[in-house]
């Protein structure tokens, strides 16, 4: 029997840890704050394995359901749950976390405790996001978790960092208005409750459907990002510490698509229908120009900030071609970019913490002195390929079936991606791993040590166990998605 | 002591992943000799299982079809790793296994120094391991893994010295075409999921004739037959992986690996894979003509344009490269023709002449210290005997000299083309016979210039020339025994006999190798017969013509060059297919992205919207901070006209 609270630990603990580490205060307790950072990551991921382990798979029900009344004025709740959408996400999240901790451990040398305590705390909120069901407290944590990130940019971040934050905030900001006033719409049109899933049975007008379809679109189109108001998310990763940038493309990327799932194909199924076009052609524009975009980037991280917008745009075509390969193919494909776009950008942390340049051109013959990295980076950057036998494959080719149902174009526009990804990643790995040592400084180069092979090697293990054997992460989402997939099918109108 | 097969047929693949493993992970401990010995055993101990499975399945008829583990599920269709073990995956794990056992044995020799030794063992294991997934499969996915897999094996071993720039390069470009393949394969997937509900051989193939009649809309006014689509999307796969024109790019190139890969992987074993594909398909491409029909032409194409550039080549290996491309296209030309067994039989004889040839290309290479340039050798014979017997015993196979393995199974293929009824059986027909004379001229070109005439190397390097040791020609005569007898042993029960039984399947309507099997009285009569036609006497004008050019008036080939310069230049340029991908796609494709990064991205989102939005912002609370000048004059005077206006409205209404 587990906790009925399990999910709540999931959530408070992180967030709780990290004002405790807060509390460590200076530098002069670095070493402490690590040591405790870790701790507390390590006990927040513990806290999230209940959740797998005592998951039912054959119910699209939410489980480990609480609810309290928060603000019983507005009828609005502390209400939380999870079902097989949500908890693959969650465990995403403290799986990063940890990662993401040991990542920065010598790297930041500078207010180490506020640096490990805002990834702790954003721990927690992006849970949060994962586990609402009511409404503003899932606007309230959508909100929360973007500061320890603006917080994370601008002090740890490049010298750009005050103009990247300030696109990413505004980007952000204008997107989640919208759904603010989306969402109290659907308040008051339903029974004054903000519980999500009353939003569910509400009956809309097509005219309603599709004014409040664009502005969740707005929202979390900014988020995912998908073509066109993407152009934040490489300044963003440019400017961002590794850890950052980690969290940034692993996880909070994955908020805009969670979105689509929890809001906008279940509460505006006919708009999602009629505008369905809309989405596959911004998803293929996402994946066609971002991949050529990609392939001529001069900076490591922009290019690998490209290739995350290209295979985001393999979510959400996954998820507006409405069934059950699409919506499993996109689900999976968020949770391996988090893979594989996090272990690429801390291998680029790896690289910059030893060279201080993100510039391709400075870089030329690292695998004669890098040689154990030079076999990791391989096997992320064919999982970024999309090679089979990695997690990047099971995503990318469940759309592809899924798509290919709907239309054969869809599916060969889709698939190019299998050319231009592999033109722009093996390329990026080309010139930087491959070839002669172009440097004195590439040729005093020390291969990765042990902290630094530890968090490489653990997502390694992940990115192939998920390649080999996605049984078990597809199994978990089947009920739910095949629930989605009878929501988004009956029309509201 | 009972052996469960269903272990062994586990135990195949395993072996060789685990040799991998342990000599990739675990080589700095273990050294030189540990690594190699763990992929050896690894590979050996597949080989004799393989021989096992063959017994088992061609002496008691036993087969098996089933499933390894559930990979995923999705939709309700699952999707599965499982075996299918039958004549044709039989036969194939014997190849694989016995052709990667010699390069391995091979390996010790030829990378020597090399101090990537334990990686490069690492990966042929792994190589091997990814090619018995892929002939084993007993569905499409798991084909398309192992053939993902034997494609990135590939890749990393093309670019084994990373530090050369070609190499890197060649490389890339391998794992790039071969991805344009991969793009049709996984549409192929995709259309088969949809219309068969299925990725399992047994169920596509029991349900592909209701589909026959089938039709798909690509645009509104064409559609097409849904099995003839898929067929083609299966081919393109193919074409890369098999290096069918146009997408033969790669392969010449991959020449930059080692030697002993570009035996195993770049002509026997992986370049075998889309022939295979085809051939394990065969229930599906029966039903389209329209599929066989580009197969034959594409496969006509290949086998004759490939040829003619194998004799301007001044590379030793590059030589046998592009005899390998004109050899793939005769496989491909014997599917098209539906002779399925013939173009295996072929893939078979070939993968022990061909990667003999390499090795013994190796071995010459060796002795030149890593000297390629046929124009620097010369006079070899006298210093490398075994070399030369074995690289004769090649030579006359490829050429397909009786009683040698080529002349059984080319004769079968030009024969059978010249019986097919399908429309582009003319030209294909017609292009693998003149191949024959081609294919005699470049392989005894290379073989005269490499080991007969006067030395053209320089006096340190012939001072220093031997034969090379033990390890690298016990493989060379491990294979020249096949590349002797394979066809003789092979032609009755593959190509005319029920070896295949039920997984090959061919319609009657299109059977050739039947009617041939009708006039089929033994195999003595059959070489009377190709000793009185075409093909013979082609190849013996071939090796003349090859003769008088090289050894009897040496300066023929030079006159030849100056008086048809243009067709040399296009010769030298490889009919401009490398030109032509540089400018169009690579340049191409990086144009592009520059103009959608600049003005998409950089102008127009971000200097017109982003910036834009910003700057719009900034200018009207401009306007409103000039406004709040703090005069109370201007406020009031604000005031005033605003009573105006309101009063002239309330008045006028």
């Amino acid at each position: 029997m587990y906790s009925a609270h399990a999910l709540s630990i999931a959530i408070w603990l992180p967030i709780l840890g990290g004002v405790i580490v807060l509390a460590t205060g200076g530098d002069a307790n670095a070493p402490f704050a690590r040591i405790l950072s870790l701790v507390v990551a390590l006990a927040a991921f513990a806290a999230t394995v209940p959740l797998y382990t005592g998951f039912n798979h054959h119910t699209a029900a939410m489980q480990f359901v609480e609810s309290h009344p928060w603000i019983p004025a507005f009828n609005i709740d502390y209400h939380i749950g999870i079902d097989g959408i949500s908890m693959p996400l969650i465990l995403l999240t403290s799986f990063t976390t940890v990662i993401v901790v040991i990542a920065g451990w010598e790297v930041i040398k500078t207010r180490v405790s506020q640096y490990m305590a805002a990834f702790l705390i954003m721990e927690g909120l992006m849970i949060g996001v994962f586990s609402s069901m009511d409404a503003i407290l899932f606007y309230v944590f959508w909100e929360a978790m973007l500061i320890p990130m603006f917080v994370i940019i601008g002090i740890w971040g490049g010298p750009n960092r005050v103009y990247a934050t300030v696109k990413f905030f505004l980007y952000t900001l204008l997107g989640s208005v919208l759904m603010l006033v989306a969402l109290l719409y659907l308040y008051f049109k339903g029974g004054h409750s903000f519980d999500i899933q009353s939003f569910y049975s509400l009956k809309l007008s097509m005219t309603e459907q599709v004014l409040i379809f664009f502005a969740f679109l707005l929202a979390f189109a900014v988020k995912v990002p998908m073509w066109p108001v993407h152009t934040w998310l490489p300044d963003a990763h440019v400017e961002a510490p590794t850890g950052g940038s980690v969290v940034l493309a692993a996880i909070m990327l994955k908020m805009g698509a969670y979105g689509f799932l929890r809001f906008t194909l279940p509460i505006l199924p006919d708009a999602s229908h009629e505008l369905a076009w809309l989405m596959i052609t911004l998803s293929l524009i996402a994946i066609v120009y971002i991949s050529l975009v990609a392939l001529v980037q001069e900076d490591m991280k922009k290019l690998i900030a490209y290739s995350s917008i290209a295979h985001m745009g393999f979510v959400t075509l996954g998820f507006f071609i409405f069934n059950a390969q699409g919506i499993e193919g996109g689900l999976i494909e968020m949770i391996s970019h988090g893979f594989v776009s996090g272990a690429l950008f801390l291998c680029v942390g790896v690289l910059y913490d030893r060279m201080h340049t993100r510039s391709i051109r400075d870089y030329g013959g690292v695998a004669t002195r890098m040689p154990v990295f030079a076999a990791l980076m391989m096997l992320f950057v064919m999982a970024n390929v999309g090679l089979p036998g990695t997690s990047g494959f099971v995503g990318e080719f469940l759309v592809i079936l899924g798509s290919f149902q709907v239309n054969g174009w869809y599916a060969f526009m889709a698939a190019t991606i299998l050319v231009t990804g592999a033109g722009y990643t093996l390329w990026l790995y080309k010139r930087v791993i491959f070839g002669n040592v172009v440097s004195d400084h590439v040729a005093a180069l020390q291969d990765v040590g042990v902290r630094e092979f530890s968090f490489l090697a653990v997502l390694a293990v992940a990115v192939l166990v998920m390649g080999l054997w996605p049984h078990p992460f597809l199994d978990v989402m089947h009920a739910s998605v095949n629930h989605l997939l009878t929501q988004v099918a009956v029309s509201k109108l | 002591m009972t052996v469960n097969m269903q272990d062994v047929y586990l135990a195949i693949p395993l072996a060789c992943l685990v040799g991998s493993a342990v000599s990739g992970l675990f080589g700095w401990a273990i050294g030189r000799v540990g690594a190699h010995t763990a992929a050896i055993l690894g590979v050996a101990v597949a080989f004799v299982l393989s021989l096992l499975v063959l017994r088992d399945v061609a002496v008691f008829g036993h087969s098996f079809d089933g499933t390894v583990y559930t990979w995923g599920v999705s939709g309700g269709i699952p999707m599965e790793v499982g075996f299918l073990i039958d004549p044709l995956s039989a036969l194939m794990m014997v190849v694989v296994t016995f052709v990667s056992l010699a390069v391995h044995i091979y390996t010790i020799g030829y990378m020597r120094d090399d101090p990537g030794y334990q990686r490069f063992f690492s990966y042929i294991a792994l190589f091997t391991f990814a090619m018995l997934m892929l002939v084993m499969a007993n569905n499409f996915l798991q084909l398309f893994f192992g053939w993902e897999g034997v494609g990135l094996v590939s890749y990393l071993l093309i670019g084994f010295w990373y530090t050369r720039e070609s190499a890197v390069r060649a490389s890339l470009k391998a794992f790039l075409v071969n991805r344009v393949g991969d793009l049709g394969f996984v549409l192929a997937l995709a259309a088969i999921y949809q219309y068969f509900g299925t990725l399992d051989y047994g169920g596509v193939f029991a349900i592909a004739p209701q589909l026959a009649k089938t039709t798909i809309h690509l645009t509104p006014d064409l559609s097409c037959s849904v099995i003839t689509l898929i067929c083609l999307l299966l081919f393109t796969g193919a074409m890369a992986k098999s290096a069918q024109v146009p997408l033969h790019v790669w392969l010449p190139d991959s020449m930059e690996g080692p030697t002993p890969i570009s035996a195993l992987i770049h002509a026997a074993t992986m370049v075998t894979a889309g022939i295979f594909l085809v051939a394990r398909a065969s229930p599906l491409f029966e039903l389209s003509n329209t599929a066989l029909s580009v197969i034959l032409v594409i496969g006509g194409i290949t086998a004759l344009f490939m040829a003619f550039l194998g004799v301007v080549q001044t590379d030793i290996k590059r030589v046998v490269a592009y005899s390998t491309l004109s050899q793939l296209g005769y496989m491909t030309v014997a599917l098209g023709a539906s002779a399925y067994s013939a173009a295996i039989f072929h893939l078979m004889t070939h993968a022990f002449f061909k990667a003999l040839l390499f090795l013994a290309a190796g071995s010459v290479i060796m002795a030149m210290h890593h000297e390629q340039d046929l124009r620097k050798m010369g006079g070899l014979r006298k210093y490398m005997p075994w070399t030369l017997v074995t690289t004769w015993v090649g030579a006359l196979a490829l050429s397909g000299f009786p009683p040698f393995a080529g002349f059984f199974s080319k004769d079968a293929i030009i024969e059978a083309v010249g019986d097919s009824r399908l429309p582009g059986a003319g030209f294909a027909h017609f292009a693998v016979m003149a191949a024959v004379f081609v294919t005699a001229l470049y392989s005894f070109r290379m073989l005269f210039l490499a080991f007969y005439g006067e030395p053209r190397m320089d006096e340190h390097t012939r001072k220093h020339l031997k034969e090379s040791p033990a390890v690298v020609v016990i493989p060379l005569v491990l294979l020249a025994i096949p590349s002797v007898i394979a066809g003789w042993v092979g032609v009755r029960p593959l190509l005319f006999g029920t070896f295949f039984g039920s997984s090959i399947r061919v319609l009657p309507q299109h059977n050739v190798l039947a009617n041939m099997a009708l006039h089929f009285t033994g195999r003595g009569p059959f070489i009377a017969h190709g000793l009185q036609s075409a093909p013979f006497l082609l190849a013996v004008l071939g090796f003349a013509t090859a003769w008088f050019s090289y050894i009897r008036y040496p300066q023929i080939p030079g006159l030849v060059r100056e008086k048809a310069g243009l067709l040399y230049e296009i010769l030298i340029r490889k009919y401009g297919f490398d030109d032509f991908n540089d400018l169009v796609f690579v340049a191409g494709a990086r144009a592009v992205g520059r103009v959608l990064w600049k003005v998409g991205d950089v102008a127009l989102i971000d200097g017109l919207m982003v910036n834009g939005t910003a700057r719009v912002i900034a200018w009207t609370s401009r306007i409103a901070r000039r406004m709040q000048s703090g005069y109370i004059y201007h406020y009031a005077f604000a005031m005033i006209i605003g009573l105006v206006v309101l009063m002239t409205i309330f008045l006028h209404h």
